[in-house]
């Protein structure tokens, strides 16, 4: 086990490595200028292009441009272009409301792709199936920001659900738990919107998980030993079939963080998807690397924990 | 009787080359079979006239049935009526007129951005697959490091930087999605370098690029098809995505996505803005997938009886 673990460690250096790589020359190698204000602007003199590019190490060849971000990166001295916040202070206040928005986001996926995909595979092959199949694809489908303005418009004319922000402004709540309960809404709809694709994506590995587990010969055995149906289909088969779940939240990461984008700018939820839109709206070149770089380890991280996970639950995975 | 004896005959003939079927024949019959395939192939068989006709049609300055771009500001706001059947936008443009116009970017961008990452995905994936070892580790870790990245945002920060335009964006989109078509081509390279028939042909002394090409590629190229199909509306979604951000196809040339974008603001006056647009960009998608799925189905080996 240990050694599989160290082995896992070794390959996600060498990852984090090529993604530091990758994060900064997708943003350094595309043409344009990095200055925060126009070319043609008269008040810039050269002393203070100069100065600008001295102070963002814009005069150094790009390999040691590379190492020097990457140093400030981790010395918590990397600096916004914009307003001049070290990175990782701007980063470090985002991240907490990131992280509920998409932890929240993911249990909803994990659990309602459950039941969906375990509901399929119950009636694989009939009209069930087929809905809950095509029903996935539904949820795929559609544009998340499309399907957010929908629940938009029929909360704002219909009810009086809070929508924008973490909670509302201007009210004092007297109790925390009002306070709570005010955040909870805030958080529900980005997040309910946000799972719809995981849901999608979740049920269908956990019916294609399902149905192979139901071909195996313990299934046979436990059948044919006269157990009823809905014990072998609920104890033995489901058990064996959750496992991929674990490798799932690896694999909604990416995709939850990515969409975030979108869902954070509509619901005005300052997460990190948001000040990374604004980063790229200001070309803030330091904070789209450190942003793209963040995401990525931690999406690593993840990863790397999943894998480790299913080493523990799977001996098997160990090996290879 | 005769009947009976030629029909009897006529079924033993008919079974016949079923068994000399090709895999490709096969998986097209199968394709043929399946409602929700023929259907959704329907719906994309349209989307794609409408795309191709409004195309051309732009191209030629032809405009249907308004001009997408005129504004008329007397015209506003106005809800879905007999003149402007999904009615008109906050410069009074007619909104049906601005997506069929949009549909051609949309559909450009889905089946472009899919050919540059099926390219770069297939000649990865099998030069990974084929020849294995240090090659493979090499290509195989910088796969996994690109899979980190959180994809929509590693491509709106490359299109936001380089420039929103159609040929960036398609390009952008290709480069950063071939990953999985690379995953998939080099598993099914490694299975098939395996076999008799190319050992066979290794043995004849067939040269590399004829045993990648013209043996081992044609019998990965079912679930290549699938993924193609299913890169399609995975690309559609993005474009709209961006041009929702205002970093797609830059205004006033409409595009699904920017429709809905300049249609925000009104929001709660003018759901037309929202809902229609939203609509095309959805069933588009879901066809795409559905009709991915149904190909997914007519290629598995396995559920030719049940």
């Amino acid at each position: 086990m240990l050694n599989f673990i160290i082995r896992r460690l070794a390959i996600s250096v060498v990852l984090a490595f090529l993604i530091s790589l990758i994060s900064f020359f997708i943003i350094t190698l595309t043409p344009g200028s990095p200055y925060p204000w126009g070319e043609l602007n008269p008040k810039i003199t050269p002393q203070v292009k100069e100065a600008f590019k001295k102070k963002f190490h814009l005069d150094r060849p790009l390999i040691e441009q590379y190492w020097l971000n990457m140093r400030d990166l981790f010395n918590g001295n990397l600096k916004s272009i914009k307003d001049d916040r070290p990175v990782l202070q701007k980063i470090g206040e985002r991240l907490p409301a990131t992280i509920s928005l998409n932890v929240l986001a993911a249990v909803i996926s994990l659990s309602f792709g459950l039941a969906l995909g375990v509901y399929a595979a119950k009636h694989a092959g009939k009209t069930p199936d087929l809905l809950t199949s095509i029903l996935a694809f539904i949820f795929i489908a559609m544009p998340g920001f499309w399907i957010s303005y929908l629940i938009v418009i029929g909360l704002v004319r219909f009810t009086d659900v809070p929508i924008l922000g973490t909670q509302s402004y201007g009210v004092i709540f007297t109790n925390s738990a009002s306070l709570w309960l005010d955040r909870f809404w805030h958080i529900a709809l980005p997040a309910v919107v946000l799972s719809i694709g995981g849901i999608a994506v979740q049920s269908r590995f956990i019916r294609a998980s399902m149905i192979e587990t139901l071909r195996e010969d313990y299934i046979r055995t436990a059948r044919a030993k006269g157990l009823e149906p809905d014990t072998v289909f609920f104890k033995h088969a489901l058990r064996n079939s959750i496992r991929p779940l674990i490798t799932g939240i690896g694999g909604l990461l990416p995709g939850l963080i990515g969409g975030s984008v979108i869902i954070e700018t509509i619901f005005a939820y300052p997460g990190l998807g948001r000040l990374g839109y604004e980063a790229v709206l200001e070309r803030d070149y330091p904070t789209l690397v450190a942003i793209n770089f963040i995401v990525a380890a931690l999406i690593l991280l993840g990863n790397l924990i999943s894998d480790v996970l299913y080493a523990v639950v799977d001996p098997r995975v160990r090996l290879e | 009787m005769t009947t009976t004896a030629s029909t009897a005959s006529s079924a033993e003939v008919a079974d016949l080359p079923l068994l000399l079927e090709s895999p490709g024949r096969r998986m097209w019959r199968r394709f043929l079979k399946n409602p929700v395939g023929v259907t959704s192939s329907i719906v994309i068989v349209l989307f794609f006239t409408v795309a191709l006709v409004m195309g051309i049609c732009s191209m030629l300055g032809i405009y249907f049935p308004y001009n997408p771009n005129t504004t008329e500001l007397t015209q506003k706001l106005l809800p879905p009526s007999a003149a402007h059947w999904l009615g008109t936008d906050n410069l009074g443009r007619d909104v049906l007129s601005r997506l069929l116009n949009g549909s051609y970017i949309s559909l450009t961008v889905g089946f472009v951005a899919v050919a540059v990452s099926l390219f770069i995905g297939v000649t990865v994936g099998a030069i990974s697959g084929y020849f294995g070892g240090w090659i493979d580790n090499i290509i195989m870790r910088v796969v996994d490091a690109i899979l980190c990245f959180p994809s929509f945002f590693l491509i709106l920060t490359a299109v936001a930087l380089l420039g929103p335009n159609i040929m960036n964006i398609i390009v952008v989109i290709g480069l950063v999605s071939w990953t999985g078509t690379a995953r998939l081509v080099r598993a099914e390279f490694l299975t098939l370098r395996e076999t008799e028939y190319v050992r066979a042909a290794k043995a004849l002394g067939i040269r590399t690029p004829g045993i990648i090409f013209r043996h081992i590629l044609p019998n990965a190229a079912a679930p290549i098809i699938v993924t193609a199909v299913v890169g399609i509306p995975d690309a559609i979604l993005t474009e709209a995505g961006l041009s929702f951000l205002g970093f797609g196809v830059q205004p006033p040339q409409a595009t699904w996505g920017n429709i809905i974008s300049d249609g925000k603001t009104y929001l709660l006056d003018a759901w037309w803005l929202i809902v229609f647009p939203g609509m095309a960009i959805f069933i588009a998608a879901l066809a795409f997938y559905l009709a991915g799925d149904a190909l997914r189905q007519a290629a598995e080996s396995r559920s030719e009886r049940k």
